[in-house]
């Protein structure tokens, strides 16, 4: 095995082209673990904890650019104002020594259907930055994703960074597990409310093969929603938007949860997600006109 | 391949390193300290914790490589040096000890530097004792299978008190 140490993103790009099937490593909370346990013995590891460029978040237009290697800490301890559901995903990655280490850019390229950030990113309508030595291409999340660990990257490319758009509304992120921490989750659910569009976000995490949007539930509360003075919806409406987001899963069973127990709880999720965005309105109002 | 780093405070030199050996497995096989634990090998119970470069980690998921011209400091660094020839223990280990917080052992290294962290983060720069729910949530990746999680959060409670009476005395 080699293992390949660029200290810059050029030197990363390249290696990653001279050696497209080299793993990339960052935190190793995924990418160690199948090495310990002997599940996989790739030819070379890419260490890219020494590229800055990764390392580092700042505005992007009225958005954030958060490159690919932030580690999870940083996202709660930098973004509680422009990302609050990123951050909220983040509190409940782990232990605080896996949130020191792991990033979304590992979260990305496992693609774990139950990775905690994509219920985030999909509702947000967020970019994913990919690069390698042909140039760099933005993919939207909402793109990304094609099957259980498998996405659009391709095996020359590094993901590099997350392009969040402004924030203009609530965000709202909820997953249930069996304890608050040391979780993968059962399921996942986040709600972004674009105040300026008036349009709405939704994300499922462990829900269907890859991370997945309820389409009919974004358009169905964009409808129903009182974007002027953020009437608390009626019951119905609330009730309605839960069964959308439920019809949207394609669970299975597995040793974590039933499916029939993972679609009662996308709904619940959903209905307090949108009760707490409604109370996250009232409170912005100012932001939001 | 080589890799060079510091181990509490002092560079080592590790040759023959295969590169996808954990910075646990260097510690523990090849340095000879074995207070780092390696249980589950998955960063499930925080038995390998160290700190890496100031911020604590599972050693369990690091790379060896990724290890080359960090710091990493183990349980081992934790005592206050030597006195008399006898090594004497650390603040937050002193108060484990006292706490009845120690029942097999095996979860304590990682415990110890989880523990020292939040004391870093929270007495050390002059805040107050940390509340039983941060303790909880500091503490929250490190599995104790004796059930003696009620004395291990006495502890950490005794040593940030005790840090804080001693910054007062000084």
């Amino acid at each position: 095995m080699d293992f390949l140490s660029p200290s810059t993103l050029d030197e990363a790009l390249q290696a990653k082209s001279a050696h497209p099937e080299a793993v990339p490593i960052m935190g190793g909370t995924d990418v160690m673990v199948d090495i310990n346990f002997d599940r996989q013995r790739p030819p070379a590891l890419l260490d890219l904890t020494r590229v800055p460029e990764l390392a580092e978040w700042g505005p992007d237009g009225d958005g954030v650019r958060l490159g690919a290697g932030v580690s999870y800490t940083r996202i709660m301890k930098d973004l509680p104002e422009s990302a609050p559901a990123l951050v909220k995903a983040s509190r409940t990655v782990a232990s605080p020594q896996i949130r020191n280490r792991g990033t979304v850019g590992g979260n990305l390229g496992s693609a774990s259907p139950a990775g905690d950030v994509h219920p985030f990113l999909l509702a947000t309508d967020a970019r994913v930055e990919l690069a390698s030595v042909r140039g760099e291409r933005c993919v939207p999340a909402r793109e990304f994703y094609l099957s259980p660990r498998k996405t659009v990257q391709q095996p020359d490319e590094l993901i590099t960074a997350v392009l969040l758009p402004a924030r203009t509304g609530p965000q709202q992120f909820a997953k249930i597990g069996t304890r608050n921490a040391m979780v993968i989750a059962v399921t996942s659910f986040s709600l972004v409310l674009d105040a300026a569009r008036r349009t709405v976000g939704t994300g499922l995490g462990a829900a269907a093969p890859t991370p997945v949007r309820a389409g009919s539930a974004e358009e169905f509360l964009a409808a129903e929603f009182d974007w002027e003075g953020a009437r608390m919806p009626s019951k119905a409406t609330v009730d309605h938007f839960g069964e959308l987001v439920a019809a949207a899963a394609r669970p299975i069973d597995d040793q974590r949860g039933s499916a029939a127990y993972r679609r009662h709880a996308l709904a619940v999720m959903a209905r307090r997600a949108l009760s707490w965005s409604v109370i996250d309105y009232r409170k912005e109002g100012v932001r939001c006109v | 391949m080589r890799v060079k780093f510091h181990l509490n405070g002092e560079e080592v030199t590790v040759d023959d390193i295969w590169p996808g050996e954990s910075l646990l497995y260097v510690l523990r096989e090849r340095l000879g300290f074995p207070g780092s634990k390696n249980a589950c090998e998955q960063g499930e119970c925080g038995s390998c914790t160290v700190y890496f470069d100031e911020e604590t980690a599972c050693a369990c998921m690091i790379a060896a490589g990724q290890a080359e011209g960090r710091s990493v400091g183990t349980v081992e660094g934790l005592g206050q040096g030597e006195n008399a020839g006898k090594r004497s223990l650390g603040f937050v280990q002193e108060a484990f000890v006292d706490a009845g917080a120690v029942q097999c052992g095996f979860c304590t290294p990682g415990l110890l530097i989880q523990a020292d962290d939040l004391l870093k983060r929270t007495v050390d720069v002059g805040m107050s004792t940390p509340g039983d729910t941060e303790i909880r949530e500091a503490l929250a990746g490190n599995l104790c299978r004796c059930t003696g999680y009620e004395k291990i959060v006495d502890a950490v409670r005794l040593a940030a008190d005790r840090h804080i009476e001693a910054r007062g005395n000084a």
